[in-house]
């Protein structure tokens, strides 16, 4: 018998078009709970846009984003800042605040929702960034650190107040193989630990195969493609074949 | 004929669309600063209450523009007794150049010299800040942290201008009273028994009372202003990245400008 799973997160017929261009063109998507969903596609197809509907950065023109069944466009401020309050969002270009040290960027969240303070305050930072090992670089800024290490203090960032849903715009764009496959098991360790429902926008295959339960393939403004990664890499879908075969070709020559 | 009038009818047309483009934009541009400053204004109140930012921002609002206060209103004191003291001397009333000073800072240069030396050092590194964030999605970091912009980067600057403009003003009246004292007394040779009793004697509190208000206006004007040119850095149609920073900061700060002088127009007539 088959066992019909509610998405915690759906996007159903969403539309979003800038200054006359279309981006999004009829998005279904389903994304469900203590899973990491990861969504690929082209360069410049609309991956971060549809990542941001999510958090209410961007509102569809058209369509509905539905977290747990109801339309997020239908909640109140307050349900939809209980919302914001389970999420976390790794930003491509890690948008770390550069007037503010490691630490201070990384207790900025919990400082500021108040959910700590005080020695409790330092203590789960200092624990957050021991777990990413970058605990010698707390009194750095922004400025003075490589891609690598702001990355993992986007990471912190993100992880730190515990959230239950976690999103990744590219985690590891500009990172070399070393540093790459040390973000993604860094994302993999932490939801196997804390068990976030984990949203990632990537390229990165087949490496994203291995810590992701679910893929999406945003292609034309659509998704074409949702399900497992063993599906999808057995689907004899042309556009999927292109994409899967070209990446897997440029992975070789790299 | 008839593709003559046709055309001058699509000009006129063409043109009409566009002034009323530009006045579109004009009224949304004006409601939406409208909101951002009430936004601003509410969360000051707001618990948990930022007492921190606020004297951070104090810090840099105030006490850093100290230095520049002090030497702009000790210049304009001064160049005041001067051109005062020359000034009255033909008809023989260099004795009144005690009031003329006092009355000419108190009431207009104090206020509106400190607007814009506020506006000069701190107004564009506000709007050039805020701008920053912006483009590099910090602003949408914050958000997504479920910490509200407006509250987190204006409502601070707005309450710590309203602290520190008006106290700025107050140093600026003094410093330039006592400048006017340097020219017109210690250089020219009026008697400064003679100055501080004609400035005793001229000022009145509705004197004071104004300028303050003028420098609160001012404040709230200012940095709603900067704060506001920052925040919307993303909505220029002029320019993108660094260049649209640029312009934000260039804006900010012109526009802060015209808005203090015709602002202190229009507040003089209600005071005089």
């Amino acid at each position: 018998m088959t066992v019909m799973r509610t998405p915690l997160i759906q996007f159903d017929q969403v539309f979003k078009s800038f200054g006359g261009k279309s981006v999004l063109q009829g998005v279904d998507l389903e994304i469900f709970a203590g899973e990491t969903t990861t969504i690929i596609g082209k360069s410049g197809i609309g991956k971060s846009v549809l990542l941001k509907h999510i958090i209410g950065l961007l509102a569809p023109d058209s369509g509905r984003v539905l977290f747990d069944g109801r339309p997020l466009a239908q909640m109140s401020g307050s349900q939809l800042r209980a919302i914001k309050t389970q999420c976390s969002y790794m930003f491509q270009n890690s948008a770390l605040f550069d007037s503010l040290t490691v630490f201070e960027n990384i207790a900025l969240p919990l400082k500021e929702r108040r959910l700590a303070k005080g020695a409790g305050l330092s203590a789960r930072v200092r624990s957050t960034m021991a777990q990413l090992d970058i605990a010698e670089i707390e009194n750095n800024y922004p400025a003075q650190l490589s891609g690598g290490m702001k990355k993992r203090v986007a990471l912190a960032r993100a992880l730190v107040t515990e959230p239950s849903i976690v999103l990744f715009d590219e985690p590891t764009t500009g990172l070399d193989p070393v540093r790459k496959n040390a973000v993604h098991r860094m994302i993999a360790e932490h939801q196997h630990r804390f068990g976030f429902t984990g949203i990632m926008v990537s390229h990165e295959i087949p490496d994203v195969f291995h810590i992701s339960q679910r893929i999406a393939m945003l292609e034309g403004g659509r998704i074409i493609f949702q399900g497992a990664c063993r599906e999808l890499q057995t689907s004899q879908h042309p556009a999927i074949r292109a994409f899967i075969d070209n990446t897997a070709v440029k992975e070789r020559i790299a | 004929m008839t593709g003559k009038l046709m055309d001058l009818l699509r000009y006129g047309c063409s043109m009409a669309a566009a002034v009323g483009g530009r006045m579109l934009a004009l009224n949304r541009g004006m409601g939406r600063w409208a909101l951002f400053f009430a936004d601003g204004l509410r969360h000051i109140f707001t618990w948990p209450w930022q007492g921190d930012k606020i004297l951070q921002q104090i810090y840099f609002i105030g006490y850093k523009s100290m230095p520049i206060v002090l030497l702009t209103s000790a210049f304009t004191g001064m160049v005041l007794g001067l051109q005062g003291y020359y000034t009255l001397v033909k008809f023989g009333s260099e004795g009144m150049l005690g009031a003329a000073v006092a009355l000419s800072i108190i009431r207009e240069m104090g206020p509106v010299f400190t607007a814009i030396m506020v506006v000069a050092r701190a107004g564009s590194a506000m709007a050039a800040e805020i701008g920053v964030m912006r483009i590099s999605e910090q602003i949408d970091a914050l958000e997504t942290m479920d910490i509200l912009p407006v509250r987190y980067l204006f409502s601070p600057r707005l309450a710590a201008a309203l602290v520190s403009i008006p106290l700025l003003t107050a140093i600026f009246d003094v410093v330039g009273i006592l400048g006017g004292y340097v020219t017109g007394s210690l250089l020219l040779g009026i008697s400064p028994g003679t100055y501080f009793a004609r400035v005793e004697s001229s000022v009145e509190l509705h004197d004071v009372f104004g300028g303050f208000l003028k420098a609160a206006n001012f404040a709230i004007m200012v940095v709603t202003i900067c704060c506001y040119h920052g925040f919307y850095t993303h909505l220029r149609s002029d320019g993108f990245g660094a260049r649209g920073v640029g312009m934000s900061t260039t804006s900010a700060v012109v526009t802060s400008c015209v808005v203090v002088l015709i602002a202190d127009y229009i507040l003089t007539s209600f005071l005089i």
